[in-house]
């Protein structure tokens, strides 16, 4: 019998049992994510398992985005602990404020990850990693410290659902649009303890940033791990980027196994919108056109790639934030930060009235640089929006791709995209 | 076995609920349980009594990895969470930390805020108010987490075999 891709890797990886969908196995993992908020009590478990030192220390990457740069003292302690057992550890890995970014778009540019592996992280949204064909799942922090001590870990072997796209985007639709798009079909856990598969021609059209922002949102469906078929643009990403280790391109055998096929065609939809509480509760734009906006957030592991950034500047760039609105964009990573700045990427949204931070989870998962009070309504380009995600659980969030989100930034408002780029900007000497 | 009053809530109760994420930098347990359900029900702290039973919807537990929210449910008092679902990280996590877990959608319907419930862990039996349900078996790997007390005992055994 034929198998899916997620069965293909965790059968190179496995130790020991059978790779068949409802089994446990033992696998050895090829990367072991930790971040300062799963960290710290990571640590503590490690400890109280009696393990004295890491399997693999140049398997861990230890990454300070959450509370980071830090903006109170336990927060503080928890980075300081995160330096701590680097230094202890000699975990080679190690990224501090102003040298890494958020950990999902790092790890793909630092060389740390490979098509076909299986990465773990003490995060959620380890499945961002799907984009370069690895399964990447996240777990808590006692799973991680097992896995640090042992170098391996169980796993249930999940079924797998295929999501087939085809025809082209239509304008302004983005990868985002596309997962949001999938969950108003499946619901907040229509995909529970099963792996996506990402396929078709609509798929391969993306970009590898787009494509992160696909897989990053599996785990709103419930997934285990999302994974995109791969293809040229993998290969390509993969032979500048890819992990300096023998790696291999996975794709699912013809005779594979799906719990569930479902297809899409690009040319159906335009940009979607999650309205609060839940990243599945999707609408199309044009349910929620004319809906206040007090706060925009473009950033997070989901969408503050340079593509987010140029889309956002797409729409900003030469217009101004409204007035009762403010904008946050966190740029994901340093070196995200850097080429932003060198394409004037960057001038252009400070000139626009844009808060531009340096690259932190912030706001998105409620931590700080940016939190929302009772009553308040933000429109972001982050993942999730359940009741006081983002700070007060009065506050109203909705989930949109940068576009969008840049629109609303300039009208106060949701609005369509298209709208605010017709219109002139003043600094082409246009009227508004 | 368990004994205790019911809290029940609904379904897709995500962790950012349970344990917001303002409070991520706290690692003692007794410092995460006072902020439980703050946002949603600032007086449910109060209102648990040692030894009482959570009853929720399904997809229990979702979203964040957080292990803060089964560690501030467990240093609350809460015995067990029954479900009619869980979602995935959560329902790993609380059996590594060795919070019981049970998913029972029979019972998760029938519960009332307040009703008695009894828990016998070793059958699988819930009893709300009464009636008798049964919670699905766990697979045999998972009750042998579950039998060791949670992931690090079974891994402080493990590493003693090496």
């Amino acid at each position: 019998m034929g198998q899916t891709m997620a069965e293909k890797i965790l059968a190179r990886h496995a130790i020991s049992g059978e790779v068949e969908p409802g089994r446990i196995i033992r696998a050895r993992v090829d990367c072991v994510l930790l971040n300062d908020v799963t960290g710290p009590l990571s640590f503590k478990q490690f400890r109280e398992m009696g393990a004295t030192h890491v399997a693999e220390p140049e398997r861990v990457v230890l990454v300070c985005d959450h509370f980071a740069p830090a903006p109170s003292l336990a927060a503080a302690h928890g980075l300081k602990a995160m330096r701590q057992f680097a230094e202890e550890q000699r975990i080679p890995h190690f990224f501090d404020v102003g040298q890494g970014g958020i950990e999902h778009t790092l790890l793909p540019e630092r060389r740390l990850i490979a098509p076909g592996d299986l990465i773990i992280g003490g995060d959620s949204h380890t499945c961002t990693y799907g984009a370069f064909n690895a399964f990447g799942t996240g777990l808590g922090s006692t799973d991680i410290a097992a896995a640090m001590a042992l170098g391996e870990l169980w796993f249930l072997v999940p079924e797998s659902v295929r999501f087939m796209f085809r025809g082209a985007k239509r304008p302004y639709v983005t990868g985002k649009d596309i997962i949001l798009r999938v969950l108003r079909e499946i619901g907040a856990d229509g995909a529970t303890y099963q792996a996506m598969e990402f396929a078709g021609e609509g798929i391969a059209s993306l970009t590898i940033d787009e494509r992160m922002a696909v897989c990053n949102m599996a785990v709103e469906g419930g997934a285990k791990t999302g994974i995109v078929v791969p293809d040229a643009i993998t290969d390509a990403w993969a032979r500048d980027n890819a992990a300096p280790r023998p790696y291999e391109l996975v794709a699912p055998d013809p005779d594979a196994q799906y719990a569930a096929t479902y297809t899409f065609d690009l040319a159906d939809f335009g940009p979607m919108i999650a309205r609060p509480h839940s990243p599945a509760n999707v609408v199309p734009l044009d349910e929620v056109v004319g809906t206040h906006v007090d706060q925009v957030y473009i950033g997070n592991c989901a969408n503050g790639t340079l593509t987010d950034l140029r889309q956002a500047v797409a729409l900003l760039g030469g217009r101004h934030v409204a007035h009762g609105t403010r904008a946050i964009v966190v740029p994901a990573t340093q070196r995200v930060y850097a080429q932003a700045m060198a394409e004037g990427l960057l001038a252009q949204l400070v000139e626009a009235g844009v808060a531009v931070s340096t690259p932190t989870c912030g706001a998105c998962f409620g931590g700080h640089m940016g939190l929302l009070d009772d009553g308040e309504v933000a429109i972001t380009t982050t993942n999730r929006n359940f009741r006081g995600r983002m700070g007060h659980a009065g506050a109203q969030v909705y989930l949109a791709n940068a576009y969008v989100a840049a629109a609303a930034a300039v009208a106060g408002e949701i609005v369509d995209p298209a709208e605010v780029a017709g219109a002139a900007s003043p600094a082409k000497g246009g009227t508004v | 076995m368990f004994q205790g009053a019911a809290h029940v809530v609904g379904d897709d109760i995500d962790t950012d609920v349970i344990l917001p994420g303002r409070y991520l930098t706290l690692t003692d347990p007794a410092q995460l349980a006072q902020h439980v359900f703050e946002g949603i029900d600032p007086d449910f702290v109060s209102r648990v009594k040692p030894g009482d039973i959570l009853i929720a919807g399904s997809n229990f537990g979702s979203g964040s990895s957080r292990e803060h929210a089964p560690l501030g449910l467990k240093a609350l008092g809460l015995s067990c969470v029954i479900a009619a679902s869980f979602a995935r990280i959560f329902y790993r996590n609380a059996i590594n930390l060795g919070l019981p877990i049970l998913i029972c959608p029979d019972a998760a319907r029938a519960a009332k805020p307040g009703d008695q419930v009894r828990v016998d862990t070793d059958t699988g039996t819930v009893e709300v108010a009464g009636q008798p349900f049964h919670a699905q078996p766990f697979p045999p790997f998972v009750q042998e987490l579950i039998a060791a007390g949670g992931l690090v005992p079974w891994v402080q055994a493990e590493l003693a075999q090496r």
